[in-house]
This record gives structure tokens, C-alpha cells and sequence, in this order.
């Protein structure tokens, strides 16, 4: 085994233990938020994507890196505006609170 | 200079790290997302000097990110908060499709002979990510109505799905056995595309959450196993704490589901065919209905009123109706509480996303521990659109598909308004007894215009 898989290795199953770690308590009402929000981090497949599209020559990889960023970019922005847009609702509730006698229907 | 960038890239994996530790707590979560979105700039910023640009290769690169934040940026903005789910199942697809892409690249990159240790994770990012990918473009479908939402189902289909993946192991050991065969990867890519939509086709509407925190902990790893491939530490880092923290997030909710996830995966709950039956007994027994105006009168002159809010609520989008029947309530004095529970709405916490966005205010929405013993004391439980998680059965009938799962004690109130579009039993297919019951009047109709003729209702009254 070379040393560099080695240290993959390591890194890999030290992260298994961080990501379990790092999110044991989280309530039920963060669950989707949690859920897009690590969907979005899934999305640095975009550093993958654009390391085979850079040196792309042949149609094939041409077109297999257009396609690859493309969808790694729309996972990333995606991921990460419409996380803000759920977690926006909860942070909104407080400020919100005063105007809201006023906005209902007379 | 590759120090440089494998320290930006512990900077990164660092800060995805923490922005996964605020996301898990309400106050900090906000700030989490935007923590892990600068870990996201610098590993792409950290990236670009590392690499040799063909022409064509920086035209597709701008083609790609344009086109791609262009889509991801509208459609996450455009999307209505009801269709959220179904937006991280689309989102999360095109992930794990951009993980599979990566590594056929790379497959193809490798030439005749490629080393064990690199194409092993090639093939595994290209199966897991295509399954990824199929398996949520379906879960969107079913989410966003494009087909329907309750499992299909047929015989010999655990046989037919286990044979699909036996072919996909076989291709993939062919592959890596005699990678000399150009574009054996496609066989293995089909293959892994068809179980994925096998695998999700039997799966109901109302477990979807569950399948797509699944497929989300697979995206990662498919990331993960193309950062083996591509000997970059960021992507196995970040693919993996998404792997793993998935992973866990799927249990936890399966676990408020009070179901455990091979159930949900391999149960296809609505199969135990009750529906048929359900509907039969619902016929021949008898239920009350009632009209706006009692049922209005009834709630305006109540002290306390509950509301139950689920599914039907979400998908009427009547929030804002719910949130304004609540108002009038308060105004003549009923004090007014939402009884949330654990996987209201579309996915666990979902109502909870809905309700803030009407406005609702926050002491007002009751976990369900919190709540449960108010119910007797409520002189109203305003049941509307949820079905399954207010079935006393799961508390006394220990044959019943739901037995065990936690529930909303709504039975216990004084008065039970149970608002729904019809007498159709809910995802899990089984009559709920609280509507036969003698405290119960039933309300049909679409969530969103019931509730405003109650408001009406509320105010002649």
C-alpha cells in the first residue's frame, strides 16, 4: 500500500467519526436545513469536475466535463441558496412578530 | 505551491466541519450554511492554480458554472417553500451525477491498465453516483407530482432489484478485472441508473425524506470515493463528513418515524393492501359532517384550540390560511398552540419551516412531547391534513403497520375537527379510528379553502 493511500485511509475514517460526531444532537426541526446543508457540501464535486474538465481535448471528455460542471455547479448553488432560504424563516420570526397583528385581515 | 493549496484545503475541510456544528443548533445554523459555503469558495479558489488549462477546457469550465448557478440560483429562489423536498432531491441527484461523470473522466483518463487502488473507487463512485442520481430524479417525481406517490409495486420485485445489483457487482468486477474493454463503464452505469429507480419506485410519497437523506449520504460517498481516485484531500474529506453525517441523519429520522430504515426501504408500507379494505369499511360505517358555520361557531366560542397541521396542510399551502384562522381565534381570546409533530409536513421539521414562514409566532408551535397532555385539556383539536400521526391504533392495535410510532393525542380533546379531502386513509393505508369516534365531526374539503370558511365562520359568529 503506497504512503499516499495510506494517508487517504486515515483521513477517510477520521472523517466518518467527525461527520457522526459533529451532528449527534440536532433537534427534529433542523433536520431538513441539516439535510440541504449537507447536500450542498456534497457539492465541492465541483473541484473534481473542473480538475477532468481543465485538460479536456477530446470530444468525450469535452463533453463529459461540460456536463459534470455544469451539474456539480448547479448542486453547489443550489445547495447553498436554498439552504439560506430555509433557515431565513426561522431567523425571520422575531422581527417579524410585531408587524404581523397589522398584515392579517382586518 | 501544493502546500499552499493542501493547507487551503484543510482550511476548508475545517470550515465544513464547523459549519455542520452550527447547522445542528437553531441559533447558529444560519451562520453554519454560510461557513461552509466560504469553506466551498476557498477549496475552488485553492484548486484553480493547481491545474493546466486546455482552451477548451476553460471555455467548458465558464459554459458550465454559469449555466449551473444560473439554474441552481433560480430554481432555489423560484422554488415555493412546500417544494423543498423535492428541490434537495433534485439538487442532491445532479450531485451524485456530476461524482459519476467525474470518474468515468478519470476511468476513462487511466488508459488500458489502471492501477487497483485508483480504479476500485472509480467504479464505486460510478455506480453509487448514478444510483444517487436515478433515485432522486424519481423521489423529485413523486414529490413534484409527476407520477404517483404511492409505491409500485410488483412480484419478484426484492428478486429483480437483487439481481440488478449482483449484474452491477459483476460488471464492476469486470471492469476493474479487464479494463482493457473501452466503455464497459457505460454497461455498469446503465445498470446502477435502473437500480436506482427500481429502488426508489416502491418506496410512498410520504417516506421520501428518509430515501432522499439516504441518497444525500451516498452522494457523498461517491465523492468521497472520487477524491481517492483523484488524490484530492478535500473532496475525500467533504464527501465523507457528508457520507457519514447522512448516514446518521437518516437513522434519526427513520427513528422519528418510529420505523426502522430497512422498513422503510424494503417495507413498501402501503403494500399491506388495508387501502382496499380501509376505503370498504369507510363506506359502511358512518361519520359526522359538519358545515362552516358550527364548526366555526364551535371554535369561536372554545377556550383553548389546538391545531394539528400535516401533510394535507403542506400541500394546500394553506399556512398562511391556518395562521389567519389562528388570528381571529386570539382576537375574540382562544388561545391558540400548534401541536407539531416529529414528521409533519414533508420532512421532519418541515412544518416547522412552513408555520415561520406564515408568520406564526414561535411559542405557539409545540413539539410534540410538550403538547401531548394539553390535549385534554383543549376544548378543540383542529386536525388539518394530517391522518396517520393522530391514529390512536398506533397506540392500541399492536397488528397495525403504524403500531409503536409516537402520536398526537388529539383524541383526547373535548372536540376533534378532523379537516381532510376525503375519507382516503393516509400513506400508511390504514383507517384511522378518530374519525369514526363520537367526538369527532369531519370537515372535507381542500385544507386551504376550509380553513378560510371557518375564518369567515369565526367572524359572523
Amino acid at each position: 500500500m503506497t504512503n499516499e493511500l495510506l494517508n487517504e485511509l486515515t483521513f477517510f475514517v477520521l472523517a466518518v467519526f467527525v461527520g457522526i460526531e459533529v451532528i449527534s444532537k440536532v433537534p427534529t426541526i433542523l433536520h431538513t436545513p441539516l439535510m440541504s446543508g449537507t447536500n450542498a457540501i456534497h457539492g465541492i464535486i465541483l473541484v473534481g469536475a473542473i480538475v477532468i474538465a481543465a485538460g479536456a481535448h477530446t470530444p468525450v471528455t469535452i463533453a463529459l466535463g461540460l456536463v459534470a460542471v455544469t451539474l456539480a455547479t448547479t448542486n453547489v448553488v443550489g445547495g447553498f441558496v436554498v439552504t439560506d432560504r430555509m433557515l431565513e424563516m426561522f431567523k425571520g420570526r422575531q422581527p417579524a412578530k410585531p408587524k404581523a397583528p397589522e398584515a392579517a385581515k382586518q | 505551491m501544493t502546500t499552499l493549496i493542501a493547507l487551503a484545503y484543510l482550511v476548508a475541510a475545517v470550515l465544513f466541519i464547523l459549519g455542520l456544528k452550527q447547522l445542528s443548533s437553531p441559533k447558529g445554523a444560519r451562520n453554519g450554511n454560510f461557513t461552509a459555503a466560504v469553506g466551498m469558495v476557498i477549496a475552488l479558489g485553492a484548486t484553480i492554480p493547481l491545474l493546466h488549462f486546455t482552451r477548451a477546457g476553460l471555455t467548458i469550465i465558464a459554459i458550465g458554472v454559469v449555466i449551473g448557478a444560473l439554474i441552481g440560483s433560480i430554481g432555489a429562489r423560484m422554488v415555493k417553500m412546500t417544494a423543498i423536498p423535492q428541490m434537495v432531491a433534485l439538487f442532491n441527484g445532479v450531485g451524485g451525477g456530476a461524482a459519476a461523470l467525474v470518474a468515468v473522466a478519470e476511468l476513462l483518463g487511466f488508459g488500458t491498465h489502471p492501477a487497483f487502488s485508483e480504479a476500485l473507487p472509480s467504479v464505486f463512485s460510478i455506480v453509487i453516483g448514478s444510483i444517487s442520481f436515478a433515485g432522486s430524479m424519481v423521489a423529485f417525481a413523486k414529490l413534484q407530482e409527476l407520477m404517483t406517490g404511492t409505491p409500485i409495486t410488483y412480484p419478484g420485485q426484492q428478486v429483480v432489484n437483487g439481481l440488478l445489483a449482483a449484474a452491477i457487482i459483476g460488471f464492476g468486477v469486470a471492469v476493474l478485472a479487464i479494463a482493457s474493454i473501452p466503455f464497459s463503464f457505460i454497461a455498469l452505469m446503465l445498470l446502477a441508473l435502473i437500480l436506482g429507480v427500481a429502488f426508489v419506485l416502491p418506496i410512498g410519497g410520504a417516506d421520501m425524506p428518509v430515501v432522499i437523506s439516504l441518497l444525500n449520504a451516498f452522494t457523498g460517498l461517491a465523492v468521497a470515493a472520487s477524491g481517492f481516485t483523484l488524490n484530492n484531500f478535500a473532496l475525500i474529506v467533504a464527501g465523507t463528513l457528508v457520507g457519514a453525517s447522512g448516514s446518521l441523519l437518516t437513522k434519526l429520522m427513520s427513528d422519528a418515524m418510529g420505523r426502522s430504515l430497512a422498513n422503510v426501504l424494503f417495507g413498501a408500507f402501503g403494500q399491506v393492501h388495508a387501502g382496499a379494505t380501509a376505503a370498504a369499511s369507510g363506506q359502511a360505517r358512518s361519520v359526522r359532517s359538519g358545515n362552516a358555520e358550527d364548526l366555526g361557531t364551535l371554535l369561536a366560542y372554545s377556550q383553548r384550540v389546538i391545531i394539528v397541521p400535516g401533510y394535507g396542510l403542506a400541500v394546500a399551502q394553506a399556512q398562511h390560511a391556518a395562521r389567519e384562522l389562528a388570528d381571529v381565534l386570539e382576537k375574540r381570546g382562544v388561545e391558540v398552540s400548534y401541536a407539531i409533530h416529529p414528521v409533519a409536513g414533508r420532512m421532519p421539521g418541515h412544518m416547522n419551516v412552513l408555520l415561520a414562514e406564515a408568520n406564526v409566532p414561535y411559542e405557539q408551535l409545540k413539539e410534540m412531547d410538550q403538547i401531548n397532555d394539553e390535549f385534554k385539556n383543549a376544548d378543540v383539536a383542529l386536525i388539518v391534513g394530517a391522518n396517520d400521526v393522530v391514529n390512536p391504533a398506533a397506540r392500541s392495535t399492536p397488528g397495525s403497520p403504524i403500531y409503536g410510532m409516537p402520536i398526537l393525542n388529539a383524541d383526547e380533546a373535548k372536540n376533534v375537527i378532523f379537516m381532510k379531502r376525503s375519507m382516503r386513509p393516509g400513506f400508511a393505508g390504514i383507517d384511522n379510528e378518530l374519525m369514526f369516534g363520537p367526538k369527532t365531526v369531519m370537515f372535507f374539503g381542500d385544507a386551504k379553502d376550509s380553513l378560510t370558511k371557518l375564518v369567515a365562520a369565526v367572524k359572523a359568529a
